[in-house]
């Protein structure tokens, strides 16, 4: 971050007064802020808050990313809609809004939703990221693509009357990294057993207590100033009016950032949190164990769930009954010996075989791995491929 | 007597309760008995295996238990358990 040569119009000066006076502070810190770009992943409770205060800091450049439509039920705590905004996309009645209070500061906006496809190309673009998003997934998306790119992640979370604030990857000026979400929280909580804000509710001031605290953070992150919350982390009951600072450390077996990471990149988050349900396994041949049984004469059953004209093409000899039809065919199906059920690569097959299992309690059905394909590369290569 | 701290989202297995004062020599000994007297907290703390959750988190004092001796890290009189599960609010 070059910032020696950022310059300030009289405007400005006068604006950011109360900063630069601060002997600790200064001209300096403020330069700093005006280099600085930093990402604001989700505007809504804490995001509003991080945003204005930032843009009234003088942040030079603010990225916002957020796919959501201001909704009535937002305007209890996201200070930065108002009635006018409902209906709008957030990020562009968040622009609005702070290019209101700051016309001096750049906003980019990415009306979208954070995943692990543009994470990456996204934070790359920024110094720091404030994390105020509201699900496990993208906490951990947000960890994780800050790991990989090496930027520090402000991280603050609400719930109810609770909210809890750290400072993730943050390298200091010695060099070493400190701790980041993984190191803290190595899993996340099956779905369901933590509710979410819009299914447990938030009281609407915590967010902006929170949030203030994660802009104070950012604030010290880009300028250097004081001690940031690096290491330790910070949470806060509004209902006993507690406060607790605790100390957290780097795990060696951090999959991301330890002695030997296994993430090296963006994984499937939703899957990770197992917000997608696994379905249950069904049994496999492969090719060369159903050319064993061919070979062998064993007795079983070839059916086939591909269509009429991809039977015409190649075939492997087996019952024709097409997916669509094959729970109505129900009938055509041995119970008593083992049947093969194939299609093209073994998709539709498996779709097939779930059908019935589940319908009509099959337990003697395998699913061709790889379909007819792998069969003819491996088994059969003479065979037409299509 | 070790006071225990309920985080929000556990209090409504505690009879509301936010402090729980334990009578207890160990992490171990402190988890037990809490989920003796509130046994809807079990699961919510330990896994299949008794092992304290992995989205869960214990500090004793200032220090968490994994930088301690996990579960057998001892427990005095005055020290102030907290139990910190992850939360994922930001909206």
């Amino acid at each position: 971050m070059n910032y020696s040569a950022i310059q300030f119009s009289k405007e400005e000066l006068a604006r950011y007064n109360r900063h630069i006076i601060i002997p600790e502070f200064g001209l300096e810190s403020q330069q700093k802020l005006k280099a600085a770009k930093v990402l604001v992943v989700g505007s809504g409770g804490l995001g509003s808050p991080v945003l204005l205060y930032l843009a009234a800091a003088g942040v030079g450049t603010l990225g916002i990313i957020d796919f959501d439509v201001v909704d009535d039920s937002n305007l209890q705590r996201q200070i930065l809609f108002g009635v006018e905004s409902v209906g709008i996309p957030k990020v562009e009645a968040a622009k609005k809004r702070l290019q209101a209070l700051n016309p001096h500061i750049k906003i980019q906006l990415y009306n979208a939703q954070l995943t692990s496809k543009n994470a990456l190309d996204i934070i790359r673009e920024y110094d720091v990221v404030a994390d105020g998003t509201d699900n496990f997934p993208t906490r951990y998306l947000v960890n994780d693509a800050c790991v990989l790119t090496g930027k520090p992640n402000v991280y603050a979370s609400i719930f109810q009357f609770e909210g809890q604030v750290s400072v993730f990857n943050y390298t200091k000026k010695n060099g070493e990294t400190g701790p980041d979400y993984r190191d803290l929280y190595p899993t996340p909580p099956p779905p369901g057993l933590v509710p979410s804000c819009a299914e447990g509710g938030v009281l609407g001031v915590l967010p902006g207590i929170i949030g203030s605290m994660q802009a104070s953070e950012t604030i010290k992150v880009i300028t250097g100033i004081g001690e940031t919350l690096s290491g330790r982390f910070f949470i806060f009951d509004a209902l006993n009016f507690e406060t607790r600072t605790f100390k957290i450390s780097k795990r060696t077996d951090n999959p991301i950032s330890g002695k030997n990471p296994t993430i090296k990149e963006l994984i499937d988050y939703e899957q990770f949190c197992g917000m997608r349900i696994v379905e249950k396994p069904i049994k496999e041949i492969s090719v060369k164990d159903l050319y064993d049984w061919q070979v062998k004469g064993e007795k079983f059953q070839i059916i086939d769930v591909r269509e009429p004209h991809e039977y015409e093409i190649v075939n492997l000899g087996g019952e024709l009954i097409p997916l669509a039809t094959v729970t109505a065919n129900a009938d055509r199906i041995d119970r008593d010996k083992k049947v093969v059920v194939h299609c093209k690569m073994g998709g539709r097959s498996a779709k097939a075989i779930r059908e019935l299992e589940e319908k009509y309690g099959f337990d003697n059905l395998y699913n061709l791995k790889g379909g007819i394909l792998a069969y003819i590369d491996e088994v059969k290569p003479e065979l037409t491929k299509y | 007597m070790a006071t225990v701290i309920i985080p929000t989202p556990l209090r409504k297995f505690t009879n509301n309760t936010a402090k729980i004062d334990i009578n207890a020599e160990t992490i171990e000994e402190t988890v037990r008995e809490l989920t003796l007297n509130f046994p809807d907290l079990k699961k919510h703390l330990l896994d299949e295996k008794g092992q304290i959750r992995s989205f869960i988190n214990i500090f004793v004092g200032d220090n968490d238990i994994r930088d301690l001796q996990q579960e057998k890290t001892s427990v005095k009189k005055d020290t102030l358990i907290s139990i910190v599960p992850a939360i994922a609010g930001g909206r």
